[in-house]
């Protein structure tokens, strides 16, 4: 297993070690230890690597990940896993706001609770939130799967294009164009496979699905008040 | 920008550190606010009859013991007092309108910082570091302390542009965001009464603070009514006699983390600045939620 102790190895050296493994890479297992705040730990991985984060990161870890999964055991800053492509980024602890922002691909998982715009400008990533999350998630949400076990703050899923998203506890309010839609068995089999990936024992009957009533896809006179 | 940190002591045993453990967070902060910095710290309480100042002169030769002699003689008391780099901390016995009156008569060079039982604030331009080092900050003890890295965007960097901002009787104020409706507010609050020193927002957020608990308000009161009143971007942390207490705005796009152990509870705009305390790795970590008071205090 490669170690990494930000307690003696910068940073910058840390994510350079991190960067330059590949597939054919001999150890794919890594392990960080005393990352004590520190931002963009393990942002930009492109290789098959697991990686173990045993602390609490600041901003933009994980950030554009690419194939690595990497667990954080801890709270994270803002924009965890920001613009990931493909792979899987945990978190045991809290997460702060802006998690996934932006992502196109591959699993977040936030065991605690999120704070504001979980996912917002979500454009493909699928996001498991164990707990709730703060108020403006789903913001412009493009593609994708939001799972929200708890509550969702005010104004979920605000402008949201074609992203889905589920809530098992209440919404505080819908955003703008947001609506309450039936869950369909497609829907039910989703949910259950992304419950499964990500280890969290919640029952897909519970849930709620939201997603966008396309009344702002198009300039409407008639909509003015909600662009 | 800017950066903010709080700490409060739950367990007597870390007052003896306060200082310490508050200068490394501020020093944590420096990259968000490499400006000014500056700290509250709340210790050595008067007693009910004593009033202590934090004073401030540009003057780095400036006369202090002269000061306390004629200021002890005037008011036929014994003046005592501590020198720290540009301010001293002055112990008096005597209502503090009295003072402050004396002193803006015969010494208008000098800048009341901050009044009360317990609030000491030392504040200055430059960097964190150089500030920590100039107050000697690392030796002081106390109950708790609010300190501000400043990243200066909308008013001058001077000494009394920084943080924090006394906003009464041991009473202060931190901020990280920036106000919009500030000009017209200090107008308002001028006509209340309210004194301001300077153009800076923060100094309007303070005073609308005083002005609100001068009216009966209660702090918690007076928070739920800046909510209403004060437009802009904050996060606050507002340091009381017994505690401090944190308030994001309802965006709360400004950042804030809390984290509480048995021994401590911290508030700071990034957690790398709470990394720096023991135990940090096994506390509770959260973000505060946006428009929703929290706040720590000894019964």
């Amino acid at each position: 297993m490669g170690d990494l102790d930000l307690a003696t190895l910068s940073l910058r050296d840390a994510n350079k070690r991190l960067h330059a493994v590949t597939h054919k890479s001999n150890d794919l297992a890594w392990q960080l230890t005393n990352p004590r705040g520190a931002h963009a730990i393990a942002a930009g991985l492109d290789a098959p690597l697991s990686l173990t984060i045993d602390g609490h990161v600041g901003f933009y870890c994980g950030g554009m990940n690419k194939q690595a999964e990497i667990t954080i055991r801890g709270h994270a800053g803002p924009g965890v896993a920001e613009n990931m492509m493909s792979g899987m980024v945990r978190v045991t602890g809290n997460a702060s706001q802006s998690a996934g922002a932006s992502g196109r691909g591959g699993l977040l998982v936030v065991e605690g609770d999120t704070s504001s715009r979980c996912g917002i400008s979500m454009k493909g990533i699928d996001i498991v939130v164990g707990g709730s999350v703060g108020h403006m998630s789903a913001f412009m949400a493009q593609s994708g799967h939001l799972v929200v076990c708890g509550d969702a703050g005010a104004n979920l899923g605000d402008s949201i294009y074609e992203a889905i998203l589920f809530v098992r506890g209440k919404a505080e309010s819908l955003g703008a164009d947001c609506i309450e839609k039936e869950i369909r068995p497609e829907h039910t089999v989703v949910l259950t496979e992304l419950l499964e990936k990500s280890g969290i024992d919640a029952d897909p009957a519970d849930f709620r699905r939201y997603g966008s009533a396309r009344r702002l896809y198009n300039f409407n006179v008639d909509h003015a008040d909600s662009y | 920008m800017c950066g903010i940190v709080g700490l409060f002591t739950k367990n007597p045993a870390f007052e003896d550190r306060l200082g310490d453990y508050l200068s490394s967070m501020l020093i944590e902060m420096s990259d968000r606010g490499p400006d000014s910095a500056g700290v509250a710290i709340y210790r050595n309480p008067t007693g009910k009859d004593g009033v202590k100042l934090s004073l401030f002169s540009a003057d780095d030769d400036y006369p202090w013991r002269t000061l306390a002699k004629e200021l002890g003689k005037e008011l036929g008391d014994k003046i005592s007092i501590e020198v720290r780099a540009s301010h001293a901390i002055l112990v008096v016995h005597e209502d503090f309108p009295v003072i402050q009156a004396w002193l803006r008569h015969h010494h208008s060079e000098l800048k009341v910082m901050s009044a009360g039982n317990t609030i000491e604030i030392f504040k200055e331009k430059g960097l964190p570091k150089d500030v920590v080092e100039r107050f000697n900050l690392r030796d002081l003890k106390g109950s708790h302390a609010l300190g501000h890295t400043r990243m200066a965007t909308e008013s001058a960097v001077t000494t009394a542009h920084s943080h924090p901002f006394s906003t009464g009787l041991d009473l202060c104020l931190v901020h990280n965001g920036s106000l919009s409706n500030h000009n017209r507010l200090r107008q308002v609050l001028a006509r209340e009464g309210i004194e301001f020193q300077t153009d800076n927002d923060t100094e309007v957020a303070a005073g609308y603070l005083a002005w609100r608990l001068r009216e009966g308000a209660s702090l918690d009161e007076a928070l739920e009514a800046a909510i209403k009143d004060l437009d802009g971007f904050y996060t606050f942390a507002v340091g009381t006699r017994d505690g401090f207490a944190v308030l994001r705005d309802p965006i709360a796009c400004k950042h804030a983390v809390l984290a509480e152990t048995d021994d401590w509870v911290a508030m700071a705009t990034e957690y790398r600045a709470i990394a720096v305390l023991p135990g940090a790795e096994k506390a509770k970590i959260w973000e505060p939620a946006p428009a929703q008071i929290y706040s720590w205090g000894r019964a």
